[in-house]
């Protein structure tokens, strides 16, 4: 590969103009670098200062106090802990419930293209509509199809987003978000030795003892890159809160974005809420610092 | 492999389950926009009913449906084509005139878009509002314009990669310029994976739902934040909400599926192929 490259590089200072890269690469460089520059530096800005909206005149400097305030604050800590519970529930849920669909789709049987097109299908829909449409036509306490399904079975109907809020989120969530598991795994599974998994048939491997011993295996590393990825996005899940609970009843579904959306556009602190935004920086880095090792040793190869 | 009658239909029945069960929220928001509003909150649910489209017309004249509608198409489509004007040279030059920071200017490019966005909530929206960018349609397509643009840099980068070097050298030989190279040969080439670059970037902006929410508040407001406008708990117009759902989201769905086999690359950053 290297040796090609080198040969390319040599073929076109001989032949032709060895072209200068860099007006190629400047201006997505330098986009990218103001955008992540100058709101970081803002955001670090405001963390340490007193500014809030309604008296924009008087800010001044706080040192630590936003995150002292934020630290000591019993709100950030709920938050927090409602962000971790979301984000290991969905993830949890999304790998073993798209290891299964990744399964049942991987297999040859007559209409396999339109399942497969069916079950990706959440993925494309909007949080907002998704988390609308699962709100009320399907977990509305009255009106709602599970209310009438669980009725038809003699069982109480359940106020999904008053009792159990969080894992109403998370199943909206998880439902968006199982199909992307679902393809990658997919994707994964087909590049599955299939001399490998026959070898093992004629070894007497059947059923769970195939699964658990090749086929897991094999889709450890997509599993890897499926947890990463998605752990930054739902580090950010938003829409679908405000949409549904409001972060509500009282605090149950207040994450972390949900916190500082709701600390900068309807309390007006800028400072609380750039402390807060630092915060949810850092965890996303925590994240991220592995993600983009991940992928740039793939990158090597 | 020999598989039993059983088995097969085992396989099948387990197949079409799982996606049955996955679809059903958009096949029953589907059926909800052709009930009317006492159908669509009916307790036992109506499965057999005369389908009307009185919805969609509702939608369409109080609701203004085809503003919001325009927005998405403007800002989804205005920022694709920036992204793809901006990263196209970028990645043509990292792909086939690399030097040894390419891949650090990669990574780095891939690790801005681990930024959550809710970090930089406060400055992005004080900017917009000292700007007068807030609630304008370019500031928007400004916004989803860079949000997207590390991941269509990275595509467009696996995409040429998976050129094979010889053509382009054998063009290069036969006397053709870069330009030339790049116009007649690198583009025809690689145009499908061009085009599911930009009907991923498009899918990405056309469901963003955070930026969209706090930046637009009626005049650029697309979609997902009109159809957010629907959780007001006075009045449950169920029919109508599907009705427009089923619109924002059909198009959009179309172009998933068109370039499902692309999104797993775009996605993972070619982490999987």
């Amino acid at each position: 590969m290297s040796q090609n490259q080198a040969k390319t590089v040599a073929v076109i200072s001989d032949e032709g103009p060895l072209i200068n890269t860099k007006p190629l690469m400047a201006p997505s460089v330098i986009l990218l670098f103001i955008w992540m520059i100058v709101p970081l530096a803002m955001t670090l800005w405001f963390s340490v200062r007193r500014y809030n909206l309604l008296d924009p005149s008087s800010t001044s400097f706080a040192g630590f106090d936003n995150y002292t305030f934020l630290l000591t604050d019993p709100t950030l800590l709920h938050a927090l802990q409602n962000t971790i519970v979301l984000v290991v529930g969905v993830l949890a849920a999304t790998i073993i419930f798209g290891v299964a669909c990744a399964m049942a789709l991987d297999a040859p049987f007559p209409g396999r293209g339109i399942a497969r097109l069916l079950c990706i299908a959440p993925f494309f829909v909007m949080p907002t509509v998704s988390a609308l449409i699962w709100k009320n036509l399907l977990m509305h306490p009255v009106n709602g199809l599970f209310s009438w399904m669980l009725k038809s079975v003699g069982l109480p109907a359940i106020d999904w987003f008053s009792d159990y809020p969080l894992i109403s989120v998370g199943i909206i969530v998880a439902w968006q978000w199982i199909p992307f598991a679902t393809l990658i795994l997919l994707t994964s599974l087909q590049s599955l030795d299939r001399e490998q998994v026959e070898a093992a048939r004629m070894d007497g491997a059947r059923g769970w003892t195939l699964f658990t011993n090749i086929t897991l295996p094999h889709l450890y590393r997509s599993m890897t890159i499926v947890v990463m990825i998605e752990t930054i996005f739902l580090l950010s899940v938003f829409a679908e809160i405000l949409v549904t609970t409001s972060g509500g009843p009282g605090e149950a579904t207040t994450t972390l974005p949900f916190l500082i959306y709701k600390t900068a556009l309807l309390d007006y602190d800028v400072g609380g809420a750039s402390a807060g935004g630092v915060v949810a920086i850092v965890l996303a880095n925590i994240v991220a610092f592995f993600l983009v090792r991940t992928i740039a040793h793939n990158l090597e190869r | 492999m020999e598989q039993s009658t059983a088995q097969k239909i085992a396989t099948a029945v387990f197949g079409w389950g799982v996606s049955l069960v996955m679809a059903f929220p958009i096949l029953w928001m589907t059926l909800a926009a052709f009930k009317t509003e006492n159908q669509a909150i009916s307790s036992p649910p109506v499965l057999f009913f005369r389908p009307t489209l009185e919805n969609f017309s509702a939608v369409f004249e109080r609701a203004n449906y085809p503003h919001f509608f325009m927005n998405s198409v403007v800002i989804c489509g205005g920022s694709t084509l920036l992204a793809l004007l901006i990263s196209l040279p970028a990645a043509y030059a990292m792909a086939f005139y690399p030097t040894k920071r390419t891949k650090d200017i990669l990574v780095w490019m891939l690790s801005t878009k681990m930024m959550p966005a809710v970090g930089v909530l406060v400055p992005i929206y004080l900017m917009f509002q000292s700007v007068g960018l807030m609630d304008t349609r370019i500031g928007l397509t400004a916004m989803y314009t860079l949000i997207n643009l590390p991941i269509v840099v990275w595509m467009l980068f696996t995409f040429f990669k998976d050129v094979p070097r010889e053509i382009l050298e054998a063009a290069l030989l036969d006397g053709a310029r870069p330009l030339q190279q790049f116009w007649m040969l690198l583009l025809p080439l690689t145009l499908p994976g061009i085009a599911s670059t930009c009907l991923l970037a498009t899918i990405l902006s056309w469901n963003e739902a955070f930026w969209s929410i706090n930046l637009s508040t009626s005049q650029a407001t697309p979609l997902t934040a009109f159809i957010a406008s629907f959780s007001s708990p006075e009045g449950l117009f169920w029919a109508k909400l599907s009705a427009a759902s089923l619109l924002a989201v059909g198009p959009i769905l179309v172009f998933g599926w068109m370039t499902q086999r692309q999104l797993v690359r775009g996605l993972t950053f070619g982490a999987v192929k």
